[in-house]
């Protein structure tokens, strides 16, 4: 287990910095440089290249290159063009709203999908499995920010239930703390619904095909044959051998929660990582775009590898399999 | 039983597949009017599915829509943003006994700047299929490419490749889009790029995973053993009996690329206004939910279907052509 670890660990690492290299390169690549962007006619030949200089442009890539690195790692993240912050700071205030939202997703996302899938796998080729099979297929097929504006339109604008965006309504601050609570699972309610439910359907429709699979083999047979309870057969041994394979799809999954709660943070002004990034991209903001990308890639690398730590810890053949050094 | 239902899911996925591409060519003559046609937009904006408004052609070039027009013995007298208008019989060029010759019908209304919806629905779909046919095919190549050759060559550059192919797969692809698509210009062209590059990785494993499994099949020894070169075994032998799954794999990539240029063009990074796409008109009635919900509305119910038709015609050739989903079908 811990040689598999370790594997895991360094393969993270090495995936992390190809990540990083990757979009500071991009960025490079893109005509004109951000020296330019301060737009002002009056500024000479020499000031601009003096600019050049503090902000290191006048070297050679590959040494820009180094120095970035460096200082990225050593959580030195530059200043933000746009808002005139440390870049940390800004994308700090924005981790946590962003964590909630991707969570709180999350969980509706497994108690959906797992339900639907339970609910199809047990109650196969019945009216209420073609029902649970369409709704799943249509889940997964929607467009995650229209489904967004839908939920707007549906529960703020027709029927003024809950708030249409924004993450703490106004004077929130002077509320006692339950009722403050209260305000932010209001505010929160809607995105979270959509981008969970909109990527149960693709969970549903795994979990109930990787059940049918599970209930079909041998040791099913078996446990049935010895007489248990259809609760632990299900429940238990059908469930161990079902959830492997799901944990996979689901931490392949999270890039794809990610992206959603990027539209849908925009769409909900919810002041997240999504909202930060996709204002720093449109104000061409340099240093928040890379620390943003980085900062996404690296939840991502810590999910997948939770995943693969959770698929190693059901699944023994994992662990032998990597740990014998097969690849 | 359970196979029948199956090809059912195939035939309608296929029957609403050929319909959108039906829409796709034939918009300009199934489309009611011009996509950008804005006759009279302070009249005609923002106006709900099913209104239809008389169009009054005037000697001087303009137009005005009208809610109700009443012929007169001098001339029309209309209703017009709720005020009552007189124009004179000789200032009206498509007079007629009773009105005037020409009409708007918004079958699925107008949007802020009193363009047909429906129209604009027809000529998106133009934009999604091409948009979504050239990304799979892009894809496809990469992932072909890329997927035969780890298989063929094995061991270290097998190893890479599909090292590479992890990592990509591990990145939100839509932060990386928009990423790209913001810091250069977006036109048709870098949105095919962009998406085919960000999609090619699905391809390219279960590419791989075909030819690994057929590699090394005794058809294809013999063909080895009678002096064939890697590349005509490929072309002749692997390729056409690994085709199936890359097939599959191919629908759902255009269902969800669909789905990406529907949130690019939505954010303002993919399709540019005034060219209609699904995903820019959904943007267009963002700000007017409140007003005027079918702006938003139908095009989404546009892009849900033509995805579910991928989608359904993916999975099913899938089950056709896996057989082990056969099977356990008849368990």
């Amino acid at each position: 287990m811990i040689s598999f670890l370790l594997r895991r660990l360094g393969a993270s690492v090495l995936l992390l910095a190809l990540v990083l290299s990757a979009v500071f390169f991009l960025i490079h690549l893109t005509p004109g440089d951000p020296s330019q962007l301060i737009e002002d006619p009056r500024m000479t030949l020499e000031q601009r290249a003096n600019l050049r200089r503090i902000y290191g442009l006048d070297r050679p890539l590959i040494e820009q290159y180094g120095r970035w690195l460096v200082a990225t790692v050593q959580g030195d993240w530059g200043i933000s063009m746009v808002q005139q912050r440390p870049v940390a700071r800004v994308l700090g205030e924005a981790i946590l709203p962003t964590l909630a939202l991707a969570t709180t997703a999350l969980t509706i996302q497994i108690c959906v999908g797992f339900l639907f899938g339970f609910a199809g796998a047990l109650r196969r080729d019945r009216p209420l499995d073609h029902l649970l099979r369409a709704v799943s297929l249509i889940f997964f097929s929607l467009p995650v920010f229209w489904l967004g504006l839908m939920a707007i339109l549906t529960f703020s604008v027709h029927w003024p239930l809950l708030p249409a965006g924004g993450m703490r309504s106004i004077g929130a601050e002077a509320l006692p703390p339950l009722a403050r609570a209260r305000d932010l699972l209001a505010h929160l309610i809607l995105p979270a619904s959509v981008i969970g439910l909109a990527s149960s359907g693709a969970l549903a429709r795994f979990v109930r095909s990787s059940l049918i699979d599970a209930l079909g083999q041998e040791h099913i047979r078996m446990a049935r044959a010895r007489g248990l309870r259809e609760w632990r057969v299900v429940g238990v041994h059908a469930l161990r051998y079902a959830l492997a394979p799901v944990i996979q799809i689901l931490a392949l999954g999270i890039p794809t929660l990610l992206s959603g709660s990027f539209v849908i943070e925009v769409i909900f002004s919810w002041p997240g990582l999504g909202r930060v990034g996709f204002d720093a991209v449109l104000g061409r903001d340099y240093p928040v775009v890379l620390a943003g990308t980085a900062l996404a890639a690296v939840l991502v690398i810590l999910f997948n590898l939770f995943a693969d730590l959770g698929h190693a810890a059901l699944d023994p053949r994992v662990r032998e399999g990597l740990a014998a050094g097969a690849r | 039983m359970f196979k029948q239902r199956l090809s059912g899911t195939l035939r309608l996925g296929i029957v609403l597949l050929g319909l959108i591409a039906g829409v796709a060519i034939g918009a300009p003559w199934l489309a009611p009017y011009d996509p950008n046609e804005q006759l009279d937009p302070a009249s005609g904006n923002f106006r709900p599915p099913g209104t239809r408004l008389a169009a009054i052609e005037r000697k001087d070039g303009g137009w005005l829509l009208a809610d109700s027009v009443r012929r007169t013995s001098e001339g029309l007298d209309y209703t017009r943003l709720g005020t009552v208008g007189r124009l004179a019989a000789v200032e009206v060029a498509n007079l007629t006994a009773d009105g005037v010759a020409d009409s708007r019908y918004f079958l699925l209304g107008s949007d802020r700047f009193g363009r047909d919806l429906f129209t604009r629905l027809l000529y998106g779909a133009r934009v999604s299929t091409v948009i979504a046919a050239l990304t799979t095919l892009l894809a496809l190549t990469l992932g072909l490419a890329v997927g035969s050759l780890a298989a063929l060559g094995g061991g270290l550059l097998d190893g890479v490749l599909m090292r590479g192919v992890d990592a990509l797969l591990a990145f939100p692809d839509l932060v990386l889009l928009i990423a790209v698509a913001a810091l250069f210009r977006p036109s048709d062209l870098s949105v095919v790029v962009v998406l085919g590059l960000a999609s090619w990785m699905s391809v390219a494993r279960v590419a791989r995973a075909q030819i690994l499994a057929l590699k090394n099949r005794e058809f294809v020894l013999a063909a080895r053993g009678m002096g064939r070169g890697w590349l005509g075994i490929w072309w002749d032998h692997l390729l056409p009996n690994a085709l199936g799954p890359i097939v599959v794999q191919a629908a759902l990539l255009a269902g969800s690329t669909i789905l990406i240029e529907a949130v690019l063009s939505f954010l303002g990074l993919g399709i540019q206004p005034p060219r209609s796409s699904w995903g820019n008109m959904i943007a267009g009635g963002q700000n007017y939910l409140s007003t005027a919900w079918w702006i938003a509305t139908f095009p989404g119910v546009a892009i849900c279907i033509a995805v579910i038709s991928f989608h359904l015609v993916g999975d099913g050739l899938r089950d056709r052509f896996d057989p082990r989903l056969r099977t356990t079908a008849d368990g």
